[in-house]
């Protein structure tokens, strides 16, 4: 039989604030256990949170560029549940009246648009670290997370494939960096999804039993997570079996998802209004100034690269898709003749280190500028496309300036038609063979001396002029 | 509106209540009065154009400002630890 995935997300994001949701500790990832705390965010009695209004800011920044509804008023509930992780137990959260809802995000996935519905995006905090010691029976705790705000978004259940979870995952992604509403570092946990799936027979009209699958980390595990459950409903289904309501891991180690083992009660986190804190307003003069706090988003940005810059929609896509990436190599096309050689620098040599290194884009240790500078110096001729490649790798590691680089290391390419020739006639006295099989008609003996000539120079002798000596060279003879 | 031994139970075990099967009892039959009492007032009224209550007071908008604050010495946020080792709270094993 023929089945469907339909599939929908909740994703967390952290934001971006310097402070946390209702205290003045610092959100830095990091740090000593315990010392981005006090008396709010570890939960002591007594204390009277106040909510961080950039955290209002960040949550309708991004209601907005996810096309969302701000609700004019919106309030805050208490999530009730026992877990170390949370020393309140419960969670400052928004339940029935979330700041943002009905939104929706356009993707396309093989030539197709698609609207993917955005249900609602609400505000709440994080909770703290638990590290479970392995052979005892204590868990350690440390706060430093809990507080830290997050703006968490639902969506609606529309997709219906892991090419279609990774296009949302990461145009939403993109959005929340351009917005600089959280810094989407996923190695650190700044951004997290949750995967629902449920399968159905193709044409049945009822969704399946639904399983969430909790705290995925990487784009990576979210398709893997979501090919793998999808195949695994499709095979209980298949032997007759029944999908049951659960809540899942995802171990992206042996690829495959296991049961929580939720106790046999479902939750019931009791919500209700949080006392502490007041409702939230947003009238239209703050909505229009959060409104006209938002930059140029992906899409635009992506046609006005292709146009000012002239590069492909394919390398346009790709380096929109990323905030950083893309700031980098506006501001290195800026100062440089050759946006298309900038562009082929960064889907290649850059995307390559920077997957090798394990790096962000933000992180990137180059300055667009050196970049800019590099390709010039190939354009001028200084030095050859190959060396290029050394002076980037040395670029990557000591953050040096390449013309720097190129005069310390004497990388220079050799133009002296001179010193060339007397390589060329040094490598001709030692390479009889080659010269013979080339007088005799064996072209290819031709590639072998420039070689070798190349390999004497170490790469810097312009290769136009060895060609062009050596053939004059070789017609003496 | 009936309330049952299992509704109290249930709430017990939500709120990490230990109650006595004494206790349990004479809880259900509070709690039935609570509920009933309250319920048959709000029937005696017309609250057709009453907006819910979403706050006691009427204020909104109570924000601070995004500005870091000193955070305050490990040793003092552990104070309240029952147990404490590398800087950390230590609690009973809990694996979710």
């Amino acid at each position: 039989m023929e089945y469907e995935v339909v599939i929908g997300l909740e994703i967390h994001a952290e934001l971006a604030t310097k402070s946390k949701i209702y205290c003045g500790c610092t959100t830095e990832f990091g740090g000593e256990p315990n010392t981005h705390c006090c008396p709010i965010c570890t939960g002591m009695p007594g204390v009277l949170p106040v909510l961080n209004k950039t955290v209002v800011e960040y949550a309708v920044r991004a209601g907005l560029a996810t096309n969302c509804t701000i609700s004019s008023f919106s309030k805050q509930d208490r999530k009730n549940y026992f877990y170390p992780d949370l020393p309140k137990a419960y969670q400052t959260s928004q339940y029935d009246l979330p700041l943002c809802k009905n939104g929706y995000l356009e993707i396309e996935v093989d030539g197709e648009v698609k609207k993917i519905g955005i249900t609602r995006i609400h505000i709440e905090e994080d909770a703290g670290k638990l590290i479970h010691d392995e052979s005892g029976r204590v868990s350690y705790v440390d706060y430093n997370r809990c507080g830290v705000p997050l703006i968490e978004i639902v969506t609606e259940p529309d997709m219906r494939s892991s090419s279609e979870v990774k296009a949302f995952f990461e145009k939403l992604k993109s959005i929340l960096e351009y917005t600089s509403v959280s810094d989407c570092k996923m190695q650190e946990g700044s951004l997290r999804a949750d995967v629902n799936l449920s399968v159905r027979p193709k044409g049945q009209k009822e969704l399946g039993t639904r399983t969430e699958i909790k705290n995925l980390n990487s784009v990576r595990a979210i398709v893997r997570a979501v090919d793998g459950e999808a195949r695994r409903q499709i095979s209980v289904l298949e032997r007759n079996g029944v999908i049951v309501q659960e809540t899942r891991r995802w171990d992206d180690e042996k690829g495959e998802s296991y049961s929580m083992r939720d106790k046999e009660e479902a939750h019931d986190y009791r919500y209700f209004p949080e006392p502490d804190l007041t409702p939230i307003v947003v009238d239209e003069a703050w909505l229009d100034k959060i409104r006209s706090s938002i930059p140029e988003l992906p899409d635009d940005r992506r046609k006005r690269f292709m146009a000012e810059y002239g590069i492909p929609a394919y390398d346009a896509a790709l380096i929109t898709g990323s905030k950083p990436l893309a700031d980098f190599f506006e501001a290195a096309a800026k100062v440089s003749r050759n946006a298309k050689s900038i562009s082929n620098w960064i889907m290649g040599d850059v995307m390559k280190k920077l997957n090798d290194t394990g790096l962000e884009p933000s992180d990137m240790p180059i300055k667009p500028e050196s970049l800019s500078k590099l390709v010039s110096l190939i354009d001028e001729n200084v030095i050859s496309g190959k060396i290029a490649k050394q002076v980037f790798d040395i670029m990557w590691d000591t953050r040096k300036d390449p013309a720097d680089i190129v005069e310390k290391k004497g990388l220079k390419v050799v133009t002296d038609t001179d010193a060339i020739r007397s390589v060329i006639i040094q490598v001709i006295s030692a390479n009889p063979k080659s010269v013979e099989d080339y007088k005799s008609g064996k072209t290819k003996a031709m590639g072998f001396l420039v070689g070798q000539i190349m390999h004497e120079t170490k790469g810097k002798a312009d290769p136009q002029a060895v060609n062009r000596l050596l053939k004059e060279e070789l017609d003496k003879l | 509106m009936a309330i049952t031994k299992e509704d109290i139970e249930r709430l017990a075990d939500l709120a990490r209540l230990n109650l006595t099967p004494e206790e349990i009892e004479k809880l259900t039959g509070d709690m039935e009065t609570i509920i009933n009492y309250s319920m048959n007032k709000l029937n005696e009224l017309n609250t057709d154009d009453v907006q819910p209550m979403e706050h006691v007071l009427p204020v909104r908008n109570v924000f601070r400002e995004d500005i870091c604050e000193q955070s305050f010495d490990r040793e003092d946020i552990l104070k309240n630890a029952p147990e404490k080792a590398e800087g950390c709270f230590l609690v009973p094993k809990v694996v979710e």
